[in-house]
């Protein structure tokens, strides 16, 4: 069933890392246990309000990512809730270590804070464009991996982590970017249990952070035509809403996941592997297929990483042809309304 | 208890550290002798004379926080969490068992132990981490004040191998140790002089560690590790220092206590009934 805490339109955008910060301030001001950790890396509004604030509980490591998060863990240690932010491609590839070792494995309570991941925003180049870090981390125990999809879901992931006792990664796309508010204040944020945004038994796309957006879009250019997509916004990577997504291979025979990150092993790769597993169904994986980024504009990177709504649609046109031509496909249980 | 009593019993206590060391390495058939008897002495002297800390209850939220960075000299460490009453003795048996809570690096699931080892050069950073969390006062500045007006809740103690510090981020953590005055942080670096593999100035010359340390900005000493009396005197001298972290350079003699392997790369070697009954009789009290 569609979520209640759906807004009715998307006029108003804003940056995730907005309402990130929103929440972190509010955390700060009402627990004195949380602690904001940086390396050399901007933190916004939090900034100002901390230095004022809450002086002690902002820490800058300087460029020094591995640092970073070990030294989070010693934080977390010494009684404190931090959340550590820098780039994506940083902390994972700087800090995957120390967030294997330090964080998962002794089990702290640190929540770290990939920015600027995926290719969509383009910006500084493929040095800075994290496609891998789904993959590389949903490999590593006791992780808890959310990806929001807008604003609003972004500081109540925020809020869900501090209160999950444990290491939470929270996966944020561009810190500067905008994007369309799609839920309201109000929204019920669960761990683990994924939204629907649109109703539908023809196919389900699953998408995650920037991209459920444009999966709404296509969904909606869908509706006009008869086909209806049951969209799920996944900002819980790990662990999956394994019923809701089985659910839905069940009830619509035909899957497309959609996310800004590799296809190999992060959204796609787990929704292939439980419902190869548990009920397989046609399936087409839109994301990056295995390349890395490019300099340019958000709209040249979105394009030619195949991240732009044709390329949904194109997905969901070819995996409903694929179920129409399956031998074992199943007869419709629910009419049509 | 006059000093000399006081060495006296800490050097009793070390070869009794060593000893049992031995029948932990027993158990595994393996054993990093080299770096649990080099670090005998000072682990002694934290255990038994410098730490506030109490077995009873290893997650005390204001103990002083042991890091073995150095993950891999576990034996001497569970000898010493068995002599201090965090385990029982007879639990040294189940060490590198399945499922036993005496794992082959340090970990944390054992009661006493504060951070996992195993992958070096992540220690300094988590005690930097910890010292840090020792001085932040949530509303007010302490930790960032000119002058500080609360004490550090706890100090932390980081002990560190001299290959260790091959380890880039060693020196991230030696940068914000500096930057942070983390007056309430001492690493203690294990300067035996061997790695994994060989001699360190032949594997990867890092020339004087001491040297680097105070480039950081580190208040450091150079000691005799293996002398229990310089041990205690420079660990009293950390405990004065105000606004910089405190390194030790401890020279110690890898395999210290057990004459025939001294000064070899006995890094990590089989213990066999022989190495067993050498090493026993070498170190009866």
């Amino acid at each position: 069933m569609k979520s209640r805490f759906l807004r009715k339109t998307r006029d108003v955008s804003e940056s995730m890392y907005a309402g990130h910060n929103r929440a972190l301030i509010d955390l700060a001001e009402k627990n004195g246990k949380i602690v904001c950790c940086y390396a050399d890396f901007p933190p916004g509004q939090v900034g100002e309000v901390f230095q004022k604030q809450f002086p002690d509980r902002i820490i800058d490591v300087g460029i020094a990512e591995g640092h970073l998060i070990s030294s989070a863990a010693g934080l977390a240690d010494a009684g404190f809730i931090p959340f550590t932010h820098c780039h994506a491609l940083f902390a994972l590839g700087r800090g995957y270590n120390q967030i294997r070792h330090n964080v998962a494995y002794d089990h702290r309570n640190v929540k770290i804070v990939l920015c600027n991941s995926g290719v969509a925003w383009g910006g500084i180049g493929p040095s800075h464009l994290a496609i891998e870090d789904f993959a590389a981390l949903r490999a590593i125990p006791n992780l808890v991996i959310l990806s929001p999809s807008d604003a609003v879901s972004a500081g109540k992931a925020t809020l869900a982590a501090a209160d999950y006792a444990g290491p939470v990664i929270i996966r944020l796309p561009a810190v500067g970017a905008v994007y369309p508010t799609l839920y309201t204040n109000d929204l019920k944020f669960e761990i683990g249990k994924a939204i629907c945004v649109h109703e539908g038994e023809d196919v389900a796309i699953l998408a995650t952070g920037i991209m459920v957006n444009d999966a709404l879009m296509v969904a909606e250019q869908f509706k006009k035509d008869g086909i209806r997509a049951r969209v799920l916004d996944i900002h819980t990577i790990k662990p999956l809403d394994e019923k809701a997504i089985l659910s839905a291979a069940r009830e619509t025979g035909a899957i497309v996941t959609v996310e800004d990150a590799n296809i190999l092993g992060g959204l796609g790769g787990a929704v292939a592997e439980l419902t190869a597993e548990k009920c397989p169904v046609r399936m087409k994986r839109v994301g990056v297929k295995d390349v890395f980024g490019e300099s340019g504009t958000s709209e040249e990177i979105k394009q030619c990483c195949e991240l732009t709504p044709p390329f949904i649609q194109e997905a969901v046109q070819e995996v409903l042809k694929a179920k129409k031509g399956n031998v074992a496909s199943k007869k419709r249980k629910t009419p049509r309304r | 208890m006059s000093k000399e009593e006081l060495v006296r019993d800490l050097q009793a206590k070390a070869m009794k550290l060593r000893r049992e060391s031995l029948f932990v390495m027993k158990e595994m058939g393996m054993g990093w002798l080299g770096g649990s008897f080099s670090s005998a002495d000072f682990v002694t002297a934290l255990f038994f004379y410098r730490m506030r800390h109490d077995p009873k209850k290893p997650q005390w939220s204001e103990r002083d926080r042991l890091i073995i960075s150095k993950g891999h000299a576990c034996e001497v460490f569970y000898a010493a969490l068995a002599e201090a009453g965090y385990i029982p003795r007879e639990e040294l048996k189940t060490y590198s068992h399945c499922g036993s809570r005496l794992q082959t690096h340090v970990d944390c699931r054992t009661p006493g132990i504060d951070c996992s080892g195993g992958s070096l050069g992540l220690g300094l950073s988590f005690a930097v981490g910890a010292a840090i969390g020792a001085y932040i006062s949530p509303d007010e500045e302490n930790l960032k004040a000119d002058v500080r007006h609360r004490e550090a809740r706890f100090r932390v103690y980081c002990i560190l191998g001299d290959g260790e510090c091959n380890e880039g981020q060693v020196w991230e953590a030696a940068a914000n140790a500096f930057h942070y005055r983390l007056d309430n942080l001492t690493a203690i670096v294990d300067n035996n002089r061997f790695q994994s593999t060989g001699p360190v100035e032949k594997k990867m010359n890092m020339l004087s560690l001491g040297e680097k340390f105070r480039a950081f900005g580190w208040e450091t000493r150079e000691i005799d590790g293996n002398d229990l009396s310089e041990v205690i005197d420079t660990l009293d001298w950390a405990l004065t220092v105000k606004g910089r972290p405190q390194a030790i350079i401890a020279h110690t003699i890898k395999g210290k206590g057990f004459p025939s392997l001294e000064n070899t790369n006995c890094h990590f070697i089989k213990i066999t009934d022989e190495i067993l009954k050498t090493g026993l009789e070498a170190l009866k009290g």
